[in-house]
């Protein structure tokens, strides 16, 4: 069983939501020209966010970094536009919150950063150079989960990397971002794929691609031909471009719970990485913009936009020509993970894959105030973890905080299948991600509490001497 | 228009699935053979097919209404169970016992625990139970001879009353019952591969439920492939018996027809709130299940055992979810990295 699913390439659990990919998947990619301000958060990945570089008045050009921090899981953040440091102060951002932005008055000029220069060919660079010319760059996973790349790219050394997966599934209904980019610039890719495995030390490199995807399977096959890449068609269905569900739909391995992908001697990235880095590589150009699909039933052209980093969601939809009714819900990202935005005003950031539109009849749908599950199974069928949402959920509701650690809600990745595929519209997914966070708080609370015992016992053991 | 955006987490659709449309799913996959039923059994069937629903129905607005609840009626769980009751009983039972079954089935057997989702049995089979222990005579004897309609009584039909006391109880798997247990009185010349025929197509000597087999499967497949059910339970608790009474030298075939074993299977075993979460435990669930069948058609007074087993597995059910989990990703891995360590 297991061994043809893996020749298939296909995955365990999931759903398979209408794609929607039609509205915006034979829209060829366009530059955006940036709005007059634009606002860069010191905090667009997972990390320690940065601090500002800059301050109220401050020139900066295209490339110029503006915020940056020693932690080592970060990454820099460069303006995007050429111009004046109008303000340096917290703004609305699109993981909700606000979060400390720099505020650039855009010239219009786009003048590159003079500091900036081409780092020099990467076929004869240490994998050493190239991360760190990956991290100058401040690259991170532009997937949507926005990691870090450096850290991804330097395993520790019990840990070697055999196999970098591009991850080209894509398998976020209406998203097509990573789709024109494989389309419209494969030897970008490709090429990005290579720096990554040289600063990886894998030898193994695969492009998997959803097989609803033929166009770009084929165009990525071509330019690919004779170089030794491996790109292969994956089972569309959700989530397929999880990291670790495509690590089993691929190779068969499974990371440990807890663990990362290269503890099973794999790097995966997405695709529109790749194509940063490479970008990079060959211009010297940090990352100051990346592509957004802005899509869905109520935007009028549904779009493909190169954006720089910091222009507003409602630039980007006013390129598209707004929108033909009041939308009832605005995303980040696609539906089935995507952020809801309560105003238009944030700004792109390194981790928008795409901005979507959902009508008011597509965001109703009845929840009863008091769902009961009906054991129907569905979800269980659903979580490519192997997981047991309904209970974790009716845990995480009622407080049984042990009971849901010990079914391993931890493992949870929050891929919302269950959650979709409800009959009784339990929200699953919603319960276990509280379930998880306050798990979490608790641990944390505890490991402080056994700090401060152990201190204060040697307080005690130092008065009794 | 910014103040109108709703703000909520992921995911934001769902899948069109609901409760309701699962009930009448399978409400539909049943359609066929309870039609059937009627043409064949006449009135009585549709007095006591009628009269069961009521009871369900009445039974649940009542418990709701009592327990200051919000009415269930519409998500029509309730008309199923009244539904696959009525399946489960005898054309002849007097109306009025059949109203009691379809009360029982969801005040004890659903609304007592907490309603839909909450039982620990199958509510119809509960609704069964009751008739089938009180008034057991109903069960024992008091199948029609095989009724005017053609369909229902050609030669084999005759054949087969020639040699069998249909109107004393002698139901296609009571007859056989005396012919494998070597009873004096057991019919000559007949064999379980007599019944095939009437069995799958007109079996007038039953439940209401049991008068064809294959518009059983017919459903059944229907169910599986709309995804409404899990084939696992059913095909394993079928392999489970034909392979257990084919050991035991009986015709696994006729025991696979006769009485309430399809009927069970496809639609009581595979209910959603009585039986296990993961695929895994299903087919534990399904093996239960055969043996306990087999084991009570075989040595128990009771031709019959599929309520029975049913009943005894559900309440196993909560036992296999807790224990038999599905293998979570990076599971395995892991216990070879402590191993290692």
């Amino acid at each position: 069983m297991r061994v043809t699913s893996r020749l298939l390439g296909r995955i365990r659990g999931g759903v398979h939501p209408p794609g929607n990919k039609d509205f915006s998947a034979d829209a060829a990619i366009r530059e955006l020209a940036a709005p007059s301000t634009i606002i860069i958060p010191m905090h667009q990945h997972i990390g320690a966010p940065c601090t500002p570089r800059v301050k109220k008045g401050d020139e900066v050009y295209v490339g110029t970094v503006i915020g940056d921090s020693d932690s080592y899981v970060s990454a820099p953040v460069h303006s995007s536009v050429s111009g004046v440091v109008i303000q340096v102060a917290p703004q609305a951002h699109p993981t909700g919150g606000e979060v400390l932005a720099v505020l650039i008055d855009n010239d219009g000029e786009y003048l590159g950063d003079p500091s900036l220069a081409v780092p020099g060919p990467w076929e004869d660079m240490e994998a050493d150079e190239i991360r760190q010319g990956v991290r100058d760059a401040g690259m991170v996973g532009l997937g949507g989960a926005a990691f870090p790349t450096h850290v991804k790219l330097s395993p520790p050394r019990e840990h070697p990397i055999d196999t970098v997966i591009l991850n080209g599934a894509e398998c976020e209904p209406f998203l097509t971002s990573d789709y024109r980019l494989m389309l419209e610039q494969p030897e970008a890719v490709l090429e990005g794929l290579r720096i990554i495995m040289r600063a990886a030390g894998a030898a193994r490199g695969i492009v998997a691609i959803e097989d609803n995807k033929p166009q770009a399977l084929k165009v990525m096959a071509m330019a690919n031909r004779g170089g030794g890449i491996e790109v292969t068609p994956v089972a569309t269905r959700y989530p397929q471009g999880a990291e670790k569900v495509l690590i089993a739909s691929l190779l068969g391995r499974e990371v440990p719970s807890g663990g990362l992908p290269m503890h099973v001697g794999v790097v995966v990235n997405n695709a529109g990485t790749a194509h940063a880095i490479a970008r990079y590589f060959s211009t010297g150009m940090p990352l100051v913009e990346r592509v957004v699909t802005v899509t869905g039933s109520v935007v009028r052209e549904p779009s493909n936009l190169m954006v720089r980093i910091g222009t507003s969601f409602s630039a980007a939809i006013e390129a598209c020509g707004w929108f033909t009714e009041p939308p009832g819900k605005v995303l980040m990202g696609g539906p089935m993970m995507g952020l809801a935005q309560y105003t238009l005003d944030v700004p792109v950031i390194k981790g928008t894959s795409g901005i979507l539109a959902l009508s008011r009849g597509e965001t109703e749908y009845s929840i009863p105030s008091e769902p009961v599950c009906i054991r129907c199974g569905r979800c269980v069928d659903a979580c490519p973890m192997g997981l047991i949402p309904t209970y974790l959920a009716s845990y995480a509701y009622s407080e049984k905080w042990d009971a849901a650690a010990r079914l391993n809600i931890e493992d949870c990745f929050e891929c919302g299948c269950c959650t979709y595929s409800c009959p009784t519209k339990n929200p699953l997914v919603q319960l276990i991600k509280t379930g998880k966070k306050e798990l979490a708080r608790r641990k944390k609370r505890l490991e402080s509490q056994a700090s401060k015992v152990a201190a204060s016992g040697r307080e005690g053991e130092g008065g009794n001497g | 228009m910014d103040n109108n955006l709703i703000v909520s987490t992921s995911p934001h659709i769902r899948d069109p699935i609901n409760t309701r449309r699962i009930m009448c799913q399978v409400i539909a996959a049943l359609a066929p053979v309870t039609i059937y039923a009627l043409v064949i059994h006449g009135l009585p069937a549709l007095w006591v097919l009628l009269a069961s629903i009521a009871g369900a129905l009445l039974g649940e607005f009542v418990m709701e209404k009592g327990r200051r609840m919000p009415v269930t009626l519409d998500d029509c769980s309730a008309l199923l169970t009244g539904l696959l009751l009525a399946l489960t009983l005898p054309p002849l039972l007097p109306w009025w016992i059949a109203g009691v079954g379809g009360l029982m089935a969801t005040i004890l057997g659903k609304q007592i625990f907490g309603g839909i989702g909450h039982n620990l049995f199958n509510p119809a089979l509960v609704g069964r139970a009751v008739v089938f222990v009180s008034w057991p005579a109903y069960f024992a004897a008091g199948y029609a001879k095989s009724a005017a309609i053609g369909i229902a009584n050609t030669a084999t039909h005759k054949s087969i009353e020639a040699a069998v006391d249909i109107v004393n109880g002698a139901s296609p798997l009571a007859a056989m019952k005396t012919i494998y247990d070597g009873a004096a009185k057991a019919p000559q010349g007949l064999f379980g591969s007599s019944y095939y025929r009437p069995l799958l197509f007109s079996n007038p000597w039953g439940c209401l439920g049991e008068v064809s087999a294959i518009l059983l499967v017919l459903g059944g497949v229907y169910l599986v492939v709309t995804r409404v059910i899990d084939w696992r339970i059913p095909v394993v608790y079928l392999g489970t018996v034909v392979c257990l009474t084919a050991v035991s030298g009986r015709d696994p075939l006729f025991y696979t027809l006769a009485g309430g074993l399809l009927i069970g299977a496809i639609f009581m075993a595979t209910d959603y709130t009585t039986s296990p979460l993961a695929r895994r435990g299903k087919i534990v669930y399904g093996v239960g299940l055969g043996v306990v069948t087999w084991l009570l058609r075989g040595w128990s007074n009771n031709p019959e055992g599929v309520m029975f087993a049913i009943l005894f597995m559900n309440a196993l059910v909560p036992l296999i979810d807790r224990y038999i989990l599905p293998r979570r990703y990076g599971q395995v891995k892991k216990a070879e990295e402590v191993a290692q360590a």
